[in-house]
């Protein structure tokens, strides 16, 4: 096997080659993850204060003032993009998948250290660039994180459009690049870094997930950029890629001939795959931990494998589902509806293979379990509101309408981001040498799990009652106004579960300073990451190479020594 | 802790089914001929869907309790799957879901694949920031032409369309902020929209259509019962969105002739 060009024998010396541009795919990892954990708190607190305007719209906030119904949209293009791109794509994949896939195949590093580290760079100015939308003037766009053209295109169609728009166009573009250089690099990484033994079918399902995860971002976000180009074009240099002859506001505008739909088919080109792009990597998590946990082997690994292909297959083919009415032909409705049911096939055979997993096992319940346990439970119930978006002749009543983002905060939302907790509360020991709490960790975890079935499950409710989506305040339309005592329980609930999350971060940063020293293998686990001291030395195995001679997941094997055999034990260790 | 795990997922499934099963919110009442169709479709879907999610939640919470570690548990099943188990699962779930699939199909195909039954009542909608404007042909059955450089929003009424008013046919248009229909009438309705993306969601009618600029969508539907009917915006087209409200009048055939008729009056 190869190994990357870059690697160094000795770690670098020096505050800021070590830990600000470092080539460290560890350093690297954490960045993102702090970068993430940054934007989750932005995200949750633009969440808050949308919640907080959807109830009382005339109220007057400290610091804020009183929320405009232009400053609502803001708040939820703001909402929505930094949550899709720089939380649920960037913790995941930047973070977890680049700290752990090198260690867990058996690789010194990435194959390409200095294109990771450009990657996490540029990422990094994308952030700047989309915060800096709410400080220019007109403020941050309000068209949506799915920027549907006209609106997002006339910069005189609404406040916000103008050079805040350009920014948050720009700021896409730009994460865009940088995905497309982290996609190459775990693939790379993946195909050519693996240790001796460490065949496709022994990689743990997280590396599965995480080359999976890489190969669909290299397909999506090719096209999301050109997409994007266009449209700061169509605005900046007068093009008519989306926008036909239109009137704004009495005023012919200059542009003629474009396609609204060519937009949509663009950038659902490449939005369904990021769904998948962040679900599948919480998928290789919570098949690692219920197999830890319950001290059994995964149930049905080669299953697990081509579930996730297929997954990953089907989300270049449905894209349409989110078009149903928005006047594309209805026949290839019929078709996209058709694919988008055979998505259900693969996921229901991973949450079968889940149950499985658990079943007949020894169930420990560390925290991670926990996280593990509530990804399954919020994947089905997410997963169940899908066959009824997936039909056209339910979205005439359903599609935007409430029960949509009650459909995807469970599912890619909140059950990801359970994913990224598992992940947190299961390699912390590993990347930072101790324990986290175990007792401020379960606390988290019921206020957590009870609080996001109070604010998701109701939105259900609301939408089959005709709730429209993005609706700043419910006071205009009467069959709304109905619909308020059930919103003002959900804006108490996420009051709630936000403030939750303050225990996390509390848990996080005492325990990285004071939390027990972890030891190499605290969890009794056998993929590679555990077999190296903690934490890893800065070429992860402290010079030697290690030789896999097992399966990702072999627990509880009859004969063994102990009740878990790790990938590098002696090949005569009893497995199959 | 597997206890108190069991009894959260029980309890958060059980709560969440029973405010689907006392409709608590649900539906408004259909008043359309599709309703039925579309209505039946979704209970059919909730219920199978229903049955999966107590199943799994339930099964969920019992086996994270029942496997817990303790120490009498007998030794763990080693075991790597069950291959007759996979291609059993799979096998259901891909037909269950297919097959749900399909038996909505046909409602899909009857409301979106033919074009309106001939003699049905011809209206046209267009969306702007942020109101809806319809539009009837009049004894003509004849939309006159509209010209984008005469859309004028803040006159309101045939200026906001930018009715071309020296266009013979353009003579009888009829052009309102309410939408009237003739009860139990199929309605032929052009969708149209000046500037941004609107959507006319009708919910009682178990109607909903984008309207795109540069596109004129025809969709047709037959409004079955007599009542006013809220419209609301279900596309995002701006910062009033929010009040981008409209109501659809469905009268008999009589008051929608002397509805018709007053208005072609007040034209002259």
């Amino acid at each position: 096997m190869a190994t990357p060009a870059t690697v160094h024998s000795h770690a670098p010396q020096g505050f800021i080659r070590k830990y600000i541009f470092s080539l460290d795919h560890k350093v690297i990892g954490i960045q993102y993850y702090f970068l993430a954990l940054t934007a989750v708190f932005i995200g949750m607190l633009l969440s808050l204060l949308m919640r907080f305007h959807m109830i009382w719209p005339t109220a007057s906030l400290p610091l804020f003032g009183e929320i405009k119904p232009e400053t609502y949209l803001a708040l939820m293009t703001m909402h929505g993009t930094i949550m899709v791109f720089f939380v649920l794509t960037t913790a995941p994949q930047g973070g977890f998948g680049n700290y752990i896939l090198p260690i867990q195949i058996g690789a010194p590093d990435m194959a390409f250290p200095v294109l990771n580290m450009l990657s996490f760079w540029t990422t990094f100015v994308g952030f700047i660039v989309i915060i800096a939308a709410f400080f220019v003037s007109g403020g941050a766009p309000l068209h949506g994180w799915t920027g549907y053209p006209p609106l997002s295109a006339l910069p005189s169609a609404g406040p916000g459009q103008q050079l805040g728009a350009d920014l948050w166009i720009t700021s896409i573009a730009i994460f865009c690049i940088a995905s497309l250089m982290g996609a190459l690099n775990f693939i790379t990484t993946t195909l050519d870094l693996r240790a001796k033994g460490m065949t496709l079918m022994r990689m743990p399902l997280t590396v599965w997930s995480w080359f999976i995860t890489a190969i669909l971002g290299l397909l999506a976000f090719g096209v999301l950029l050109s997409a994007g180009i266009l449209l700061l074009m169509d605005r900046n240099l007068g093009t008519s890629f989306y926008v036909p002859l239109v009137v704004v506001n009495g005023t012919v505008m200059g542009h003629k001939g474009g396609s609204p739909l060519l937009w949509q088919h663009l950038f659902w080109f490449f939005g369904h795959p990021e769904v998948y792009i962040a679900i599948l990597p919480g998928m290789g998590v919570a098949s690692q931990i219920l197999s830890t946990f319950s001290r059994k082997p995964i149930f049905g690994y080669r299953a697990m494998v081509y579930a996730m292909l297929s997954i990953g297959f089907f989300g270049f083919m449905v894209w349409g589902h989110h078009m149903f009415m928005s006047g594309m032909s209805p026949y290839s409705a019929f078709a996209f509806s058709i694919l988008t049911m055979c998505i259900g096939v693969p996921s229901a055979i991973k949450t079968f293979n889940w149950l499985g997993t658990m079943w007949k096992g020894h169930i420990r319940f560390h925290t991670p379990m926990l996280y593990a346990i509530g990804f399954v439970s919020l994947f089905v119930s997410g997963g169940l509101s899908g066959p009824f978006l997936a039909q056209p002749v339910l979205d005439i009543q359903l599609h935007d309408t409430a029960f949509v983002p009650a459909h995807f905060h469970l599912i890619m939302g909140v059950a990801a981001i359970f994913g990224i907790f598992a992940a947190t509360y299961y390699w912390f020991p590993k990347m930072f040498g101790r324990m986290m709490n175990e007792t401020m960790g379960r606390i988290h975890f019921f206020i957590t799990l009870a609080g996001t079935y109070a604010i998701f499950m109701p939105m259900h409710y609301a939408g089959m009652a005709g709730q429209t989506r993005r609706y700043s305040q419910f006071t205009e339309v009467a069959y709304l106004q109905k619909l308020i005592p059930l919103n003002t329980f959900i804006t108490y609930a996420a009051f709630i579960t936000v403030a939750a999350q303050f225990i996390f971060v509390i848990n996080l940063f005492w325990s990285m300073f004071k939390g027990p020293k972890a030891s190499d293998n605290p969890w009794e686990a056998t993929t590679l990451e555990w077999t190296t001291t903690t934490p890893p030395p800065h070429d992860n195995f402290g010079g030697k190479t290690p030789v896999v001679n097992h399966g990702p997941y072999e627990y509880g094997v009859p004969g063994a020594p102990k009740d878990y055999v790790m990938q590098t034990d002696p090949a005569t260790a009893p497995t199959h | 802790m597997g206890l108190a795990l069991m009894a959260l997922i029980w309890l958060i499934t059980l709560i969440s089914t029973y405010f689907f099963v006392a409709k608590t919110w649900w539906l408004p009442a259909g008043a359309s001929a599709a309703a039925a169709w579309i209505d039946h479709q979704f209970a059919l879907t909730y219920v199978i869907m229903g049955i999966v999610f107590l199943a799994a939640q339930l099964s969920l919470g019992y086996i994270v309790w029942r496997y817990r570690e303790t120490p009498k548990s007998p030794p763990v099943q080693y075991s790597h799957g069950n291959t007759t188990l996979e291609i059993t699962w799979t096998a259901l779930t891909a037909v269950l879901f297919i097959g749900l699939n399909l038996m909505g199909s046909s409602v899909w195909a009857s409301q979106r694949f033919d074009p309106a039954e001939s003699g049905a009542v011809q209206v046209e909608a267009t969306g702007m920031q942020f109101a809806w404007y319809f539009r009837y042909p009049g004894p003509d059955g004849k939309y006159g032409a509209t010209n984008p450089k005469l859309i004028d929003p803040s006159s309101g009424g045939e200026a906001a369309v930018g009715l071309n008013t020296s266009d013979p046919a353009a003579k009888d248009d009829v052009v309102t902020g309410t939408m009237y229909l003739p009860v139990n009438r199929e309605v032929d309705l052009s969708l149209r929209s000046v500037d941004v993306i609107h959507d006319l969601f009708v919910p009682s009618l178990r109607f909903k259509q984008d309207a795109v600029p540069g596109l004129n969508i025809h969709m047709h539907f037959k409004p079955t019962q007599i009542g006013e009917y809220e419209i609301a915006c279900a596309e995002l087209c701006g910062l009033g969105h929010y009040k981008m409200h409209g109501m659809v009048h469905v009268v008999s055939q009589e008051d929608y002739d002397k509805w018709l008729a007053a208005r072609e009056a007040e034209k002259q």
